[in-house]
C-alpha cells in the first residue's frame, strides 16, 4: 500500500469503525431493554421517502453551519460550547431586524444576515475577551453565556412580541419579499429544500479556503497545534484567540437563519434549540474537515428523521437514536486517537526504514 | 522493607557501579560509580546536562539503567519504579514540590501512604515524632497553601521520612530558597545525617556544596570524574573538575569579525513577574558582522530570558535592542523576524516545531509573511514545498519525504530542519540557543558546520550553550551570564577552564559571597 492509500484508508476506516461500534452498543441497549433490535434497525436504516429526504437535507444544513462554527474554535484549540447561545441571540436579532423591514426585499434579508453575524460574533467575543484579559476559560464563559442568552432572549421577546392570536410568543413575521424561497426537488411532496442550503455550502467553502490556503488560516492552525511555537514564530496569540472567537461566533450567528427565512419566518418560543450542542458532536465526527462535517451532519439528520416514526411503527421511543448519536461521539474520539497513534508509529517506522536503506548501501560499498 | 538499610555509621549504603543509560542517539550516563556512606551528606555536582538528573532518576527507579548495578544496604536491587525505590528505603525530594495546596501538612504527608499508620491519631503521632527527631518544624494542621517555600520543602522531606527512607535525594533543593531558608535547610540536613541517614544533595552551587557536604562527587559528560572529601577542595578546584581541564583548542578558522555592528543591546532589564527580582540586569552586548558571541553560564542564570527578550517574546523588558541600526525596541516578534533574525530555540518541541504538521508546513512557521512560502495573503504551497525540499537536501535532513510529520523525525533531523529554516530568508542575525542539545554526534558536527558557515557568510551569531566545547570551538568572544548579568568576557583562544568555571559558578574573587 502506498503511503497515500494508507492515509486514505485510515481516514475513512476510523469513522466507519466508530459507527459500527456505536450501532453495536445501541443494539445492546435495545437488547437489555427487551426491544426488538432487528425491527428498530430495519426502520432506521430503511430507504427514506421523498419527504424524509428533503427534511434530512434541511436539518443537515442547519447542523452543518453549527458544526462549522464549532470547528473554527476547535482548529484553534478553543472549545466554543457557546454556539447554542450565540445562534439563539443572533437569530433573535435577525428576526427583529428582518421583521421591521427597514429595507425592501432581499436588502432586508442581507441586513438581517449581517446583524446575525455581528451579534453572534459579539456574543462569542465576550468569551474571547475574558480569556485574553482575565484568563477565564472559554469553556466556562461560553456555558455561562448560553444561560444568559436564554434569559436575555426570553426577556427581550416579551418586549417585541406581537400578538398573533395564538399561544406562540414571537417576533414580527419576516415580510414576504424578504423570505428565501425553497427549492422544489421532488414534485410529489410539498416540502422544499431551504434556499439557504447554498449559504451553508458557501460557508463550508470559505472555511476550507481560509484555513487551508491563507496565511491567516496557517496562523490559526499553528496556534491550535502549539501555542508556544506560535509565539516563537511571531503570532500574537491573544489576537488570534479574539479573532477566532469572533469568527466562530459569526458563523454561529448563521445557524438559525435557514429556519428563520425558510420555515418559521419569525423568532418565537418554539424556535428550534439545542443545535449548538449537536454541532459539537458533528464537528468531532467530521474531524473539523468541511466534507467530513457535511457527512456527519447528514448522518445526524438522517438518524433524527428516520427515528421519528419509531414510536408508531415499532413502539420504541425515538430517543434511542439520541443514545446512538451520543455513543458515536465517544467511539469517534476513541477511534481517531487510536488511528492517530498508529499513524505516528507508522511514520516513525517509515522514517527509520528510510534512514536504514542508504546506510546499508554505504556499508555494502565499504 | 526499610530495615534493609541498617548499616553501621560510615558504612556504604548506596553503591552504584558502572551505571550506563542511553537514550536514542544520546548517551546520558556511562561508567557511573558512586558510594554514599551512612550518616553523611554526599553532594553530586556537575554542569546542567552533565547527567546528574538521569542518574538520580535511575536511583529513584524512574528510569532503568541499561547496564551496571545498584546496591542498597549491601543488597543488589532492581528498581523498576519509585515504589521499588521507596520500599528499598530511597526517597526523593524534587525541585518542584508535589504537594496538594488545599490539604493540610498531615494530610499531604499521609497521602498515598495510608497503609503505614492509618490516617488518624497513629499517623499524627508518627508525623510529630519524625518532626521532633529530625528538627523539622511544621504544624501538621495548617494548610499547605499557607506555607512558605522553606516550610513546603520540610513537608516534602517529612513525606519521604514517613515512608521510611534511609537515603534521601534532594534535587537542587536550594534553587528555590532565599539565603535564610538555605541555612535552615542545611541545619535540617545536619540533623538527618546525625540520625544516621544518608543524604544525596544535587547542586551546582559550589559554595553551598562545600558548606554542607562531607563528600563531593563530580559528574561531567555523563560520567563520574572523581569523589573527594569536601574538606580537601576549594570551589575553584571543583569548578575546574566540573568543566574539565582538557578543553579543545578553538577552531583555527581565520577571524571573520568585521567592525560593522549588527546587533546592539543596551541596558536590557527584565523583572520576574510580580517581584523585584531581576532576571536580566542591565545587559549590554554588541555583535558584529561575521562574529559569533558565545554566552556561557550555568543554566537558569538568564539565558532563556535573554533570548526571549531579544526576540520580543517577553513582556515588560526595558532597554534598547537595535539590529543593523534599526531600532527594534517595542516591536513584535514577527517584526523582529522580518527584520532579519533567525531563531533556533532552546526547546525545539515547544518553540521550534508543529510536531503534528508535515515538514513543509513547518517550513512556513516563523516565515508566515515572507517569500517563498507565502504569496500575498495566501500560503504558497508549491513554493513552501520546493523550499522544504531544498532544506532537506542542503541540510541533510534524513526523512522519507516532506509530507512526513515533524514528530516522526529524530531530534537531530528536526534540529537540522530548524537550522535550515532559520537560515532561510537571508537573516542578518542568528540566535542559536543550545543548538546541539540532545542531538546525535553526526547532526552535532553538521550543525556546527552550518553555524561556522553562517559566520563566514557575514551573519552575526548569538550562541547560547551549556557545552563548553561548543562555545570555545565556535565563538569569537565568550561572555559569562551569572544571575542575569554579563559578568566577564573571555577570548576563547586564551581562556582557561578555571577562569570560565569560576566566572560561571560565581566562585571568582569579588563575587565570592
Amino acid at each position: 500500500m502506498s503511503p497515500r492509500t494508507t492515509r486514505v484508508v485510515l481516514a475513512v476506516g476510523a469513522p466507519v469503525l466508530a459507527l459500527v461500534m456505536a450501532f453495536v452498543i445501541t443494539s445492546l441497549v435495545l437488547l437489555a431493554a427487551g426491544d426488538s433490535v432487528a425491527d428498530v434497525w430495519a426502520q432506521i436504516l430503511s430507504v427514506p421517502g421523498h419527504r424524509a429526504i428533503v427534511n434530512i437535507i434541511n436539518a443537515a444544513t442547519v447542523y452543518y453551519l453549527s458544526a462549522i462554527a464549532v470547528a473554527i474554535g476547535f482548529r484553534m484549540n478553543l472549545f466554543n460550547i457557546g454556539v447554542d447561545g450565540q445562534y439563539r441571540v443572533a437569530s433573535f436579532a435577525a428576526a427583529v431586524v428582518a421583521g421591521e423591514g427597514w429595507l425592501p426585499g432581499y436588502l432586508n434579508t442581507l441586513l438581517a444576515v449581517v446583524a446575525a453575524v455581528l451579534v453572534g460574533a459579539m456574543w462569542a467575543g465576550i468569551a474571547g475577551l475574558l480569556r485574553v484579559t482575565r484568563g477565564v476559560s472559554e469553556v466556562i464563559s461560553t456555558i455561562m453565556l448560553n444561560a444568559i442568552a436564554t434569559a436575555l432572549v426570553a426577556y427581550l421577546l416579551r418586549k417585541v412580541a406581537v400578538d398573533d392570536g395564538g399561544n406562540n410568543t414571537a417576533t414580527k413575521q419576516v415580510p414576504e419579499g424578504s423570505r428565501v424561497p425553497g427549492i422544489q426537488i421532488f414534485d410529489d411532496v410539498t416540502v422544499k429544500v431551504y434556499g439557504f442550503v447554498f449559504l451553508a455550502a458557501l460557508v463550508g467553502f470559505v472555511y476550507w479556503f481560509v484555513l487551508s490556503k491563507t496565511r491567516f488560516g496557517f496562523d490559526l492552525r499553528a496556534t491550535g497545534r502549539s501555542e508556544t511555537a506560535a509565539v516563537a514564530s511571531g503570532i500574537s496569540v491573544k489576537k488570534m484567540i479574539v479573532v477566532s472567537m469572533l469568527l466562530s461566533g459569526g458563523a454561529a450567528g448563521l445557524v438559525g437563519l435557514p429556519l428563520l427565512f425558510g420555515n418559521d419566518y419569525s423568532y418565537g418560543s418554539t424556535f428550534q434549540s439545542g443545535l449548538g450542542f449537536a454541532g459539537i458532536a458533528i464537528a468531532l465526527l467530521g474531524r473539523n474537515h468541511p466534507i467530513g462535517i457535511a457527512l456527519g451532519a447528514l448522518l445526524f439528520a438522517f438518524l433524527d428523521e428516520q427515528s421519528n416514526s419509531l414510536q408508531i411503527v415499532v413502539g420504541v421511543s425515538p430517543d434511542i437514536v439520541k443514545i446512538t448519536q451520543g455513543v458515536i461521539v465517544l467511539t469517534v474520539v476513541i477511534a481517531y486517537e487510536v488511528v492517530r497513534r498508529y499513524r505516528v508509529r507508522l511514520e516513525q517506522r517509515q522514517v527509520a526504514a528510510a534512514l536504514d536503506e542508504p546506510a546499508t548501501i554505504e556499508e555494502a560499498k565499504a | 522493607m526499610s530495615d534493609s538499610v541498617t548499616a553501621p555509621p560510615g558504612e556504604v549504603v548506596v553503591r552504584l557501579r558502572d551505571i550506563g543509560k542511553t537514550f536514542p542517539g544520546v548517551v546520558a550516563n556511562h561508567d557511573v560509580n558512586i558510594d554514599v556512606r551512612r550518616g553523611t551528606v554526599h553532594a553530586v555536582v556537575g554542569e546542567n546536562g552533565a547527567g546528574k538528573s538521569t542518574l538520580m532518576k535511575i536511583l529513584y527507579g524512574v528510569q532503568k539503567p541499561d547496564s551496571g548495578t545498584i546496591e542498597i544496604g549491601g543488597e543488589q536491587v532492581n528498581l523498576s519504579s519509585p515504589a521499588d525505590a521507596i520500599a528499598a528505603g530511597v526517597g526523593m525530594v524534587f525541585q518542584h514540590f508535589m504537594l496538594a495546596d488545599n490539604l493540610t501538612v498531615l494530610e499531604n504527608v499521609v497521602l498515598g501512604a495510608e497503609k503505614l499508620h492509618g490516617i488518624g491519631d497513629g499517623a499524627r503521632r508518627r508525623v510529630l515524632e519524625l518532626a521532633g527527631t529530625y528538627g523539622l518544624e511544621v504544624d501538621p494542621d495548617v494548610l499547605v497553601e499557607e506555607l512558605g517555600v522553606g516550610a513546603r520543602q520540610r513537608v516534602e522531606i517529612l513525606k519521604v521520612l514517613y515512608r521510611g527512607a534511609k537515603v534521601i535525594i534532594l534535587d537542587e533543593p536550594t534553587a528555590v530558597l532565599v539565603p535564610q531558608e538555605v541555612d535552615e535547610l542545611f541545619d535540617n540536613l545536619r540533623e538527618l545525617k546525625a540520625e544516621g541517614l544518608a543524604v544525596l544533595f544535587i547542586s551546582h552551587k559550589l559554595d553551598e556544596v562545600l558548606s554542607v557536604a562531607d563528600e563531593v562527587t563530580v559528574v561531567r559528560r555523563g560520567t563520574t570524574v572523581d569523589t573527594v572529601p569536601a574538606g580537601s577542595v576549594t570551589s575553584r578546584q571543583l569548578a575546574e573538575m566540573m568543566v574539565g581541564s582538557e578543553l579543545p583548542s578553538p577552531a583555527t578558522e581565520t577571524s571573520t569579525v568585521t567592525d560593522v555592528v549588527v546587533l546592539d543591546v543596551q541596558d536590557l532589564t527584565l523583572y520576574a513577574p510580580g517581584s523585584e527580582r531581576r532576571l536580566l540586569d542591565g545587559i549590554d552586548l554588541t555583535i558584529h558582522r561575521g562574529e559569533i558571541l558565545g554566552i556561557a553560564g550555568v543554566e537558569g542564570n538568564g539565558q532563556a530570558e535573554l533570548v526571549e527578550a531579544i526576540m520580543g517574546m517577553r513582556p515588560g523588558v526595558t532597554g534598547r535592542v537595535t539590529l543593523g541600526g534599526d531600532d527594534l525596541t517595542g516591536r513584535s516578534t514577527r517584526e523582529r523576524r522580518e527584520a532579519g533574525i533567525g531563531y533556533v530555540p532552546e526547546d525545539r518541541h515547544r518553540h521550534g516545531l508543529l510536531l503534528d504538521a508535515p515538514l513543509w508546513e513547518n517550513r512556513v512557521l516563523g516565515h508566515q509573511t515572507r517569500r517563498p512560502v507565502v504569496k500575498g495573503p495566501l500560503v504558497d504551497r508549491a513554493g513552501a514545498r520546493t523550499d522544504t525540499q531544498r532544506i532537506v537536501e542542503e541540510y541533510d535532513v534524513r526523512t522519507p519525504g516532506i509530507d512526513t510529520l515533524a514528530r516522526a523525525l529524530s531530534g537531530g533531523n528536526q534540529q537540522k530542519l530548524i537550522v535550515g529554516r532559520e537560515m532561510s530568508g537571508d537573516p542578518v542575525l542568528l540566535i542559536a540557543a543550545h543548538p546541539t542539545r540532545g542531538v546525535d554526534v553526526g547532526a552535532q558536527a553538521a550543525i556546527w558546520g552550518h553555524i561556522k558557515r553562517a559566520r563566514r557568510d557575514g551573519l552575526a551569531v548569538l550562541l547560547i550553550s551549556a557545552d563548553l566545547d561548543e562555545l570555545i570551538g565556535l565563538s569569537d568572544t565568550i561572555s559569562v551570564l551569572l544571575r542575569g548579568r554579563l559578568v566577564r568576557s573571555f577570548d576563547p583562544e586564551h581562556v582557561t577552564p578555571e577562569d570560565l568555571g569560576s566566572a560561571m559558578t560565581g566562585a571568582a574573587e569579588g563575587d565570592n559571597r
